[in-house]
């Protein structure tokens, strides 16, 4: 009989779930299945009979693994989410991260305590690109804006852009407010006038 | 008045609108509270974010606070339900061919009898039926219904849990034949030509408590100020929503990308109690299908919960007068009293009633008069009694 835990992770993105397994891996010596499809999720898993099961907060499925928390017999286990109460800050880390972890079988939870680690790493790390992913968006597009607002400004004034963006600037820091902000109420009005 | 923030999770369904209503009608504001809305995608995301203090309080399934009081449905801290939300609004359906033969067996929209044994009859094999949530009162109207029809529920009918939002898609996977779910998700399903509504759950139980506001104890018993004032917002708000003169702008609210993201016209239909319930067009009025206001129905009576506290520790095969007495005390009729007392709002005398027992509108004593209640009988005319529980 084997000692290693079983862990079934919920995710229907491939290259996120594949990241969540390497850290698994990393954290240590885990018997690890990855279930994408969510039709029947409960049966499959159940099929499964895993110790752990790790899914994404957000995951509207996740009302299906309410069954098998009730399945396996009310009271007699300490089924919980996440981890027991008493584990209140790694239970709150677990919610701002995105993971929950259903305890199928009643389990230490020095246990799952590097399983959760290891998924919660990877989820913050998908949350961090995406951030950043949006912040990288939102510079292009400001960058743009500015661009036409320099170019409105150079035709109609007649100057250079050095002297255009100097303009820019000074303005947003009399108003106090961001260039973007300037240019785009720049070109804006422009558009009106048009 | 200082204005206090509050946090309240909810579920993208028509019977959010209470709080929806509650901050985008200003019924929040006039009472000094600034909401913050935030939409979950699942019954166990709300619940947790709720426990672990994430959201002040939440849009709730009426058995979820009492599941847990009675040890079901995970640790953590207790909730209470400190008013009801809303009363009925769930409907059943089936996938195309098995609503078909349900007709032929001769199912009635009206008549939950005369549909439970069409379906009985109609089934090949074991039904599979759909609920959002272990702990809801659509797994309890089904289990209700069908073991009073003859079919032994839970051992002969395969209950399964699909989130609301993938109903539709679980009908055309057949995953499962049959759902009871929250408007408006049985028409989405209509709507998708993969399925037709069977029966309105008002006509299994005609007043059924379906939502209720739920915040942890703790924190109901330390914030009396926001908590007061959460419930008559929320009460302000039901009222509003019940004159039918609402239902069009609340539709509109509602249909927006941050609450339902759905068409105001579906979500209308529960609003309005005329619900399309074939792809052909075929339209029937329920009375009361999904109510907010009358006939005190976000009163939260001890009774409703000692109902339901009576059918969860049946079907888990927990001691029954232990789990009744638990459920009870789940259900604060002594905070909705202190908080709307002087609101204009009528509350009547008693905090427990006969459930089942009033079979027209009634006219019982109230705190100021007289208030009337609406018909709450089960479709096999039972009764509960609670002091016949004791």
């Amino acid at each position: 009989m084997t000692n290693r835990l079983s862990i079934v992770v919920v995710e229907e993105d491939k290259s996120r779930s594949d990241l969540i397994v390497d850290s698994l891996r990393a954290a240590g010596d885990f018997d690890i299945v990855v279930i994408s499809e969510r039709t029947s999720l409960a049966r499959r898993i159940s099929e499964r009979g895993p110790d752990i099961v790790l899914i994404d907060i957000s995951n509207p499925s996740r009302d299906m693994l309410e069954e098998l928390t009730i399945a396996s017999g009310p009271l007699e286990r300490p089924v919980a989410m996440f981890v027991d109460r008493s584990e209140n800050s790694l239970t709150r880390a677990a919610i701002e991260a995105g993971v929950s972890a259903y305890v199928v079988d009643g389990l230490q939870a020095d246990r799952l305590k590097p399983i959760l680690d290891a998924a919660m790493t990877r989820f913050q790390m998908f949350r961090r690109m995406r951030t950043e992913l949006e912040a990288t968006k939102r510079a292009l597009e400001e960058r743009k804006v500015i661009d036409r607002a320099k170019g409105l400004l150079m035709k109609a004034k007649g100057i250079s852009e050095e002297e255009a963006y100097a303009l820019l600037r000074r303005t947003a820091m009399d108003q106090n407010r961001k260039v973007a902000q300037v240019a785009e109420a720049l070109v804006t009005t422009a558009g009106l006038l048009s | 008045m200082n204005t206090l923030h509050l946090s309240v999770g909810f579920i993208p369904l028509v019977d959010a609108a209470p709080l929806i209503v509650a901050h985008e009608m200003g019924f929040a504001e006039s009472e000094g509270l600034s909401l913050d809305l935030v939409r979950a995608p699942s019954w166990s995301t709300v619940r947790d974010m709720l426990a672990f203090g994430r959201v002040e309080a939440a849009h709730m399934l009426a058995p979820v606070p009492i599941a847990r009081a009675i040890g079901l449905g995970g640790g953590g801290p207790s909730f209470d339900a400190v008013s009801v939300l809303s009363v009925n609004g769930t409907v059943i359906g089936a996938n195309l061919d098995l609503a078909a033969r349900v007709r032929d067996n001769g199912g009635d929209f009206a008549d939950a009898a005369a549909t439970g044994r069409a379906l009985i009859a109609a089934s090949q094999g074991r039904l599979r039926i759909g609920v959002p949530f272990p702990f809801s009162m659509h797994a309890e109207l089904l289990y209700y219904w069908l073991s009073a029809l003859g079919l032994p529920a839970p051992q002969e009918v395969d209950i399964r849990t699909v989130p609301p939002p993938l109903m539709a898609e679980a009908i055309r996977a057949g995953d499962i034949d049959a759902f009871c779910v929250g408007e408006p998700w049985g028409s989405i399903a209509v709507e998708g030509g993969v399925g037709e509504l069977l029966l309105p759950g008002a006509a299994i139980w005609q007043f059924a408590p379906e939502k209720v506001l739920a915040v942890r104890s703790d924190w109901a018993a330390e914030e009396v100020v926001p908590r007061d004032r959460l419930i008559r917002a929320v009460w302000r708000a039901g009222r509003w929503l019940a004159d039918p003169s609402s239902h069009t702008t609340a539709a509109e609210i509602l249909s927006r990308p941050e609450y339902l993201n759905l068409p105001a016209e579906v979500i209308d239909r529960a609003l309005c109690g005329r619900l399309t319930v074939t792809g052909r067009g075929e339209v029937r009025e329920v009375a009361r299908f999904m109510e907010f206001h009358e006939g005190a129905a976000t009163f939260p009576w001890r009774s409703q919960a000692a109902w339901i506290g009576r059918q969860l520790s049946a079907r888990m095969g927990l001691d029954r007068a232990e789990a009744v007495d638990a459920a009870r005390g789940v259900f604060r009729t002594d905070y909705y009293r202190q908080a709307l007392r002087g609101a204009s709002a009528d509350l009547p005398g008693a905090s427990e009633k006969v459930e089942g027992s009033l079979s027209a509108p009634t006219a019982v004593g109230s705190e100021s008069g007289q208030l009337v209640l609406l018909p709450d009988t089960f479709f096999d005319r039972r009764i509960f009694d609670l002091d016949a529980q004791k």
